[in-house]
């Protein structure tokens, strides 16, 4: 089946306000009976109020072996932290 | 008595439609449809709960809603032949699903303004669920009768199959003018299926002998198997409780 029928990634947003959020995967022929799969699977029990879903294949991914060369750069940077900066007393709140 | 039979009659439609469904658990041809039936079992049981409740009030016996559905036979079920039709392949449930729902939905519309409190609460809660039971099926009825060849002969099968038995939908059974008239909601049917149809490619038969007889409980060789396996928990242990 999964050679026919493509995958589709399913995305939930709780409610109003908050962001659609990744909850999972479905088998589709279209996007039409996509979003109707995903609100059978994943809608039960009053997860959410919106539904995006997306065709797996059209997500294009990061490639865990550069995952090194993306992310650890980063690792020795805590000045990008604003908990890095002391702020005198007499700033008050910011 | 008659408000009693004419529930009594809406919940074994819905309670047979439910226990047919979920006679697909497990067996789903895909895991997002063997959530998808199930789903909309639990809506039509839970239906029929409610309504053989208050058909157990307005009776007065002192039968609730497990001595309505598990200790009465055969002859004694009221429900449509349409609905116990055994599931057949895919494109069988989905057409009788969507025969049934295309017919409900309208009937709730109008029993929304039912003089029953009771009836008015259940039409509130499943014009909703039948609205989308309305697009699950009828969205893979026009899918499979557009599809391949080998789906397209398989969908046109079930509808030769079932549509001797879409006339018993309008037929009067024991009406009262509490709920709808089945008759007035034809049209609605009528145009919710054709429009389905004309997207499948789907051709409607004409129909010499309609297929009648759920409302007096003379039922197909179908319903007697499945209520005995329904049954034969409750009848083995009455009254237990989980």
């Amino acid at each position: 089946m999964t050679q026919t029928t493509p995958l589709w990634e399913v995305f939930i947003r709780p409610r109003n306000g908050l962001s659609h959020k990744h909850v999972g995967s479905i088998h589709a022929a279209d996007e039409v009976l996509a979003l109707q799969a995903a609100r059978d699977v994943y809608t039960r029990r009053g997860e959410g109020n919106s539904i995006w879903v997306v065709r797996s294949a059209d997500i294009f991914a990061s490639d865990p072996d550069q995952a090194g060369e993306n992310f650890e750069p980063t690792a020795d940077k805590v000045y990008r932290h604003p908990t890095f900066y002391d702020i005198p007393d007499d700033v008050g709140h910011m | 008595m008659a408000l009693f039979d004419a529930v009594l009659e809406l919940a074994d439609d819905h309670l047979v439609l439910g226990h047919r469904l979920s006679e697909w658990c497990g067996h789903a041809p895909m895991l997002e449809e063997d959530l998808a039936m199930p789903n909309m079992a639990l809506d039509l049981i839970g239906t029929a709960r409610t309504l053989y409740d208050h058909a157990g009030r307005l009776e007065g016996a002192g039968r609730d809603e497990d001595a309505l559905a598990y200790t009465r036979g055969e002859r004694e079920y009221r429900n449509l032949l349409l609905v116990e039709r055994p599931n057949g392949d895919f494109a069988h449930t989905m057409l009788r699903q969507l025969y049934f729902a295309a017919f409900m939905e309208p009937y709730w519309q109008a029993a929304l303004s039912s003089s029953d409190s009771v009836i008015a609460g259940v039409a509130g809660k499943a014009v909703k669920e039948m609205a989308y039971h309305i697009r699950h099926a009828g969205e893979w009825v026009i899918r499979l009768g557009d599809g391949t060849e080998e789906s397209a002969r398989r969908m046109q099968a079930a509808v030769d199959a079932l549509h001797p038995y879409a006339e018993e939908l309008f037929e009067a059974g024991a009406e009262t003018g509490v709920l709808p008239s089945r008759e007035a909601v034809r049209p609605a049917w009528e145009a919710s299926i054709a429009r389905i149809f004309d997207e499948a490619g789907l051709r409607a038969p004409s129909v010499a002998y309609p297929q009648t007889g759920g409302r007096q409980g003379l039922h197909g060789e179908a319903l007697g198997p499945m209520l005995a396996e329904m049954q034969a928990l409750h009848r083995a242990h009455p009254g237990a409780t989980w």
